[in-house]
């Protein structure tokens, strides 16, 4: 459909470097429309977006809320909760459904890998994939690739992705993408935590976290899911923080001064010690703020748009 | 189709004198003392907001405010045109509110940018009027919009190319009129 | 039943070491004799042979049939009809249907169906314990006389060591194999494709080698303690292939089967979530599938089984975690078994139809895998140089899941012929009314 991205955005894995880029770039006049006293900016008045969220997730799902009422879409949100998806109804049938009732976009939270390319080749509307299973979360990895991009070029900097990699799509969006733009990408974690195979994808691999903390420039700390202590990847939460927690002490033996990521929702004294996360190398809230730019430029780039009419169209605008 | 044609619009020194000559006429119909506001329409609109500030600055002896607007939001065409990359920053130093707003960009053709540029305006206050100031208009309005300050009028036909350069960003200051498609 | 004449194929049976040229009798469902002009019966049906292959019946020791219990998927009517259009003459049913096939009356039930459908015989495999709840045996006594040929849990692995240690001890007095699905279900757990740099990229969980490996470990463990015959079902790792081999030089009581998927595909097939490519055990990687197809060729694996396993479409247009594992085979395990092993040389011909209908008939000590006289008429005639694309409309299964969809393929059925009876034509249409059927 529109080509700078095509269709959808399923991935960060099959999007080239200059189409990251331009997300990018795309984000950088958005960061300021959400300073303006009136937030709105009428691009996709008309447009009508479906946030599909089969997990709860309330950030994800209200940064995406604000950058589509930003650019003046109509959205309704369909929660798993209130669906019919709990009734039994198949992914199928939604996309169907959804197909049927004429709208433009799908933002689509879903506990399947996968899930989001199944919707996307299902449907004629735009698919934004707002994580998919342990798959990829793509406009996270966009926007920790803005914040690091606000302080330093990405080419060449050293970030480490420190917990539980196995089951993080936020892990495999931000190293699809951080290697796409020339970053040194490694991770960290306990190997029970980290996918088999995962040096393939082009990271190094750190057994200890103060390997990790020595020798990057910017660590993303990966929420920890308490349930992985019952299903036996790790021992205890106390355990965890000892030996992987990013805590102040570790960062003070650091050789450079670090950016501290963390996509959220936080376990303090858990993952992160809370005096790193509230301290002056923490630069979560920045991701926050950068996470709805990032998405304007998603819905944006993806809205509307017939390439074969644009050429016709050129002639025509003004000048 | 007959090969494309270039003429010369206005050279160095008519540009200069155009840009002049329209510095006058925004002061001419901005009564006093009301405020003003330049506000250049991205891209070399804003360029030529730059060049009138610091004219009227000369004229006045006070620094003119201005500012820059990207309107690539406010297009009425994105279905049709797809998006497009956005050129530059929307960026307004002073509240509107009270002012008397001069847009400013290098040529008025459909009318439709400045629809646009009116709405978007609208977002970021309410100036006791708003004018209009163009460097070239070329015609061919698809909407009903006129200018109050014109610095050279020029008939085109569709097909035609009205080309602006600024020092600033092409190195020289010129207008040209590319004879393009042949259409009447 | 009218005798049947096949004249001037190439009659290939490696159990009696038969490559020639020659005339094929068949009558009263018998081979009545093979060679050169032995004469045309009164009222006899002549096939033109010339250029075809003639050899025994396939059998397929692993089929998912799905009747009792899931005949939206498919029938044991369906899947002999299919069996048959694949060149098999005979096919091993598992018992994981609804009910389990894990009594007398089950078992009667399946010969019963196979017997009024008349296409490719059915054997029944009854269950190693009841329910398949991996925890008491199963009567095989009484399985065996209704008819079972072999026991297993397929589907999943006989749970523990000690029901296997029984299950394999027990089997002795009927001297039948316990098949058995090798999965360590605690490593395997919740796992939709192979575990590797593919699973990793894709956010699958995967399912290691290990996991197999470790139970192929356990059962030649348990096949040294107790004497008992292990059949190892769908072997896909190079681990459990170097095992089987070094148990067989032990000369211990194992056999092993792969699947045409297992050596063709390696787990890309799953790239861009292709649920026709899920299948337990998963596709694993190229140096596996190299592993296999050795295995096959030097016969530490001893046999081809289509473990064809027929799923409804709406199960597998379904989120890949969601989508059950599995595919059909029997209509396309000829043709990639030649494409895939005969024709890069891997196997000669006469080593394929040892693999097809020799051996997987000897393990289950069933009737068939070759041609004698006064032996059963069962046998297959095929075009080994034929091509065909495969076209899952034209499937004889109720159920279309194969990854092979669009694949060219060389070496197409002509004629099935099961207790001396035509039971597949190539050109047999599945929409057509059916010229067989007892």
């Amino acid at each position: 459909m529109s080509g700078a991205l095509g269709k959808d955005l399923l991935g960060l894995e099959h999007l080239s470097g200059d189409q990251i880029r331009l997300i990018l770039d795309t984000a950088e006049p958005f960061k300021e429309v959400s300073e303006r006293a009136i937030k709105k900016v009428p691009a996709l008045r008309g447009k009508t977006i479906v946030n599909l969220f089969f997990e709860a997730s309330t950030r994800t799902r209200i940064s995406f809320e604000f950058a589509e009422k930003r650019l003046s879409a109509d959205t309704v949100n369909v929660a798993a909760s209130g669906s019919s998806v709990v009734k039994g109804e198949t992914l199928v049938d939604t996309a169907r459904n959804l197909e049927a009732m004429r709208i433009d976009m799908v933002v689509m939270r879903h506990g399947s890998s996968g899930a989001a390319k199944f919707l996307a080749d299902r449907i004629v509307s735009s698919v934004i994939n707002a994580g998919d299973g342990k798959h990829e979360h793509p406009t996270q990895g966009l926007l920790d690739l803005l914040t690091i991009r606000d302080h330093r070029p990405i080419a060449g900097t050293k970030v480490c992705i420190v917990g539980d990699v196995l089951h993080s799509r936020v892990a495999r969006s931000n190293i699809w993408g951080l290697l796409k733009l020339g970053a040194e990408v490694a991770v960290c974690g306990p190997a029970s935590l980290l996918p088999l195979g995962i040096e393939a994808l082009g990271v190094q691999v750190f057994r200890r976290v103060e390997e990790a903390i020595a020798w990057a420039d910017v660590i993303n700390v990966l929420r920890l899911q308490l349930e992985r202590m019952q299903t036996g990847y790790i021992p205890s939460v106390r355990e965890y923080y000892r030996v992987f927690g990013v805590t102040m002490e570790r960062l003070e033996r650091a050789p450079r001064d670090l950016l501290i990521m963390h996509p959220g929702p936080m376990n303090r004294g858990v993952e992160i010690d809370s005096r790193v996360a509230d301290g002056p190398h923490s630069v979560i809230l920045n991701q926050v703020t950068n996470g709805v730019a990032v998405r304007m430029a998603v819905l944006y780039l993806l809205a509307g748009g017939k390439p074969e009419l644009a050429e016709a169209a050129k002639g025509a605008s003004d000048r | 189709m007959p090969p494309s044609e270039r003429q010369l619009l206005l050279d160095e020194r008519a540009f200069a004198r155009t840009l002049h000559r329209m510095a006058l006429d925004i002061l001419r119909q901005t009564p006093d003392p009301v405020p003003l506001v330049l506000v250049g329409i991205q891209r070399r609109g804003v360029e030529l907001a730059v060049r009138l500030a610091a004219l009227l600055a000369k004229e006045t002896g006070a620094e003119v405010p201005r500012g820059a607007l990207d309107i690539t939001l406010y297009r009425d065409d994105l279905e049709v045109v797809g998006p497009r990359p956005l050129v530059g920053p929307t960026h307004l130093p002073v509240d509107l509110d009270g002012r008397v707003a001069w847009i400013v960009d290098d040529v008025l053709f459909t009318g439709r940018t400045v629809r646009a540029a009116l709405d978007e305006l609208a977002d970021f206050g309410r100036p006791a009027r708003i004018g209009l100031a163009v460097l070239v208009d070329r015609g061919g309005r698809e909407l009903p919009v006129q200018a109050d300050v014109v610095g050279e009028r020029v008939p085109t036909s569709p097909g035609d190319k009205v080309e602006v350069f600024v020092k600033e960003l092409d190195g020289r200051d010129a207008v040209e009129v590319v004879r393009g498609g042949g259409r009447p | 039943m009218k005798p049947i004449l096949l004249r001037g194929a190439r009659v290939l049976d490696p159990a009696n070491g038969r490559d020639e040229v020659a005339d094929l009798l068949l009558e009263g469902g018998l081979v009545k004799g093979i060679g050169r002009a032995l004469g045309t019966p009164d009222g006899a049906t002549v096939l033109e042979g010339k250029g075809l292959v003639a050899a025994p019946g396939f059998v397929d020791l692993h089929a998912h049939l799905r009747e009792p219990g899931r005949e939206d998927v498919e029938t044991i009517a369906t899947g002999a009809r299919a069996a048959a259009a694949g060149g098999f003459s005979a096919v091993c049913a598992m018992p994981n249907t609804d009910p389990v096939t894990d009594n007398q009356a089950a078992v009667g039930f399946i010969v019963r169906q196979a017997g009024l459908a008349g296409f490719a015989r059915v054997y029944p495999i009854g269950a190693v314990s009841v329910g398949q709840k991996g925890e008491q045996l199963a009567e095989f006594g009484e399985l065996v006389a209704a008819g079972a040929v072999a026991v297993s849990d397929d589907g999943r692995p006989v749970a523990t060591a000690h029901l296997m240690r029984t299950a394999l001890e027990y089997a002795r007095t009927f001297d039948i194999p316990v098949i058995d699905h090798c999965e360590d279900v605690t490593l395997s757990h919740g796992g939709a494709m192979h575990e590797g740099v593919t699973s990793t990229r894709l956010g699958l969980k995967g399912i290691p080698r290990s996991s197999e490996d470790v139970i192929v470990a356990r059962d030649i463990a348990l096949a040294a303690l107790t004497g008992g015959h292990v059949h190892f079902a769908h072997v896909s790792t190079a681990g459990a292939v170097a095992l089987i081999r070094e148990a067989k030089t032990r000369g211990l009581r194992v056999t092993a089967e792969v699947t045409p998927h297992h050596f063709t595909l390696t787990d890309a097939a799953c790239e861009g979530y292709d649920t026709n490519a899920k299948m337990n055990p998963p596709l694993r990687e190229a140096g596996d599938l190299a592993a296999l197809r050795g295995a096959l060729a030097d016969g530490t694996i001893d046999c081809i089984a289509t473990d064809h396993a027929p799923h409804h479409y709406d199960a597998k247009e379904a989120e890949f975690d969601n989508a059950p594992f599995g595919v059909v085979g029997l209509e396309t395990a000829l043709g990639l078994a030649l494409t895939e092993l005969v024709e890069p040389g891997t196997l000669t011909l006469a080593q394929l139809v040892d693999r097809m209908a020799a051996r997987p008939a000897a393990i289950a000590h069933l009737p068939g895998g070759a041609l004698r006289p006064g032996g059963p008429a069962d046998v297959v005639v095929f075009d080994p140089g034929q091509e065909w694309t495969v076209d899952p409309s034209r499937f004889f299964s109720k159920s279309r899941n194969t990854p092979f969809a669009g694949r060219r393929l060389r070496g197409a059925v002509r004629w099935t012929i099961v207790g001396g009876k035509v039971v597949h034509t190539a050109g047999d249409r599945p929409d057509a009314p059916d010229r067989s059927g007892r």
